[in-house]
């Protein structure tokens, strides 16, 4: 059906998507590295580095895990901590699933392999679904290829940047998520629900275990936004 | 439950811990798949979606030095003026980078 092939991305998406995470996602190169180094550290064999950044690909839950390895491997912490930490792609997956609507199910979830918070942010600043798809899947591969290449490096040649903040390398990922949230927005609205959203974080961040404020932040934003009024009076539900 | 390291009980915990982190990844959708999407769902979702990324900066902002604060404020500001990302996330890392040579020396 020709209206599904308009929410299919096509071989030049992937490639437009790939081509838009490029310059960013150099600099997960040094996240890599920082990974590869600190997991020989903690004992793995660069084998088995590199099975994990390639099989989970997650930098967060992947760092935030690094204590647990060791002789015996704790089993229940370390799913715990790794949905705690990934429990927002569930958020993410959610928001992106118009996208994926018109797709079947191998494709579609074929497609959330490589969902992370870069290319998702990137991803939400598309005009079409097949543009989004493109980019959700084109720089996914992109990250995943440098997060493999630093995680490479870091096991091959261990520290070579041994105080990335004092280049400003930590707020990368900040500043871009940042950049992807603001982008062109210029309706004032939206800042009643981020509003909520970090105080919630915040709330959570004081009183709530530790990688709790991620969901408890996104619920609460969205529960303001369903509560606001629609603006646009499109909707009279 | 423990896994021994030896005898490639490493391996296996990679596994365990790859595929936790895919039923994250699929999970939202596998659950939105079966929700009717009305207007109110997607005011929700279109809400959330801003939300999840603020809720993911406030620890940056918040437990960060000044650098890194300073770092986020610059990025919001080229973003609001070029409406461009790269630019302003260029802009972001300089800042932190200056602001730590200048004030921490």
């Amino acid at each position: 059906m020709s209206q599904d092939n308009a929410s299919r991305p096509t071989f030049h998406h992937l490639v437009s998507g790939f081509k838009r995470m490029a310059p960013l996602s150099m600099f997960v190169i040094v996240f890599g590295l920082a990974f590869g180094v600190a997991a020989l550290q903690q004992g793995l064999s660069g084998l088995e580095t590199l099975m994990m950044s390639g099989l989970v690909f997650a930098g967060a839950a992947q760092f935030a895990t690094l204590e647990l390895w060791g002789d015996s491997i704790p089993l229940i912490p370390l799913v715990a901590i790794t949905l705690a930490i990934n429990a927002r792609h569930l958020l993410m997956g959610a928001v992106f699933y118009p996208n994926l609507r018109d797709l079947s199910a191998p494709k579609r979830y074929a497609s959330l392999i490589l969902l992370s918070d870069a290319n998702w942010a990137m991803a939400m600043t598309g005009t079409t679904p097949a543009e989004r798809l493109g980019i959700l899947i084109g720089g996914g591969v992109a990250l995943w290829t440098t997060w493999m290449i630093g995680t490479g490096l870091g096991v091959i040649f261990g520290s070579a940047i041994s105080q990335p903040e004092r280049l400003g390398l930590d707020a990368i990922m900040g500043c871009f998520l940042l950049a992807m949230l603001v982008g062109d927005k210029r309706d004032l609205g939206v800042l009643v629900p981020w509003s909520a959203a970090a105080l919630a974080a915040l709330a959570a961040m004081t009183w709530l275990p530790p990688h709790a404020h991620v969901i408890v932040g996104a619920l609460a934003g969205g529960i303001v936004g369903l509560l606001m009024p629609d603006r646009r009076g499109e909707i009279d539900s | 439950m423990t896994l021994q390291a030896s005898g490639g009980g490493i391996m296996l915990a990679i596994v365990i811990m790859a595929l936790t982190t895919y039923l994250t990844r699929a999970g939202g959708v596998f659950v939105m798949a079966r929700v009717p999407i009305g207007p109110r769902v997607e005011r929700f979702i279109n809400a959330m979606a801003g939300s999840v990324l603020v809720a993911v900066i406030t620890p940056m902002a918040v437990n960060g030095d000044w650098g890194a604060r300073m770092a986020l404020v610059a990025t919001v500001g080229v973003v609001l003026l070029v409406r461009k990302p790269l630019p302003a996330i260029t802009a972001g890392i300089l800042t932190a980078a200056l602001w730590r040579l200048v004030f921490q020396g």
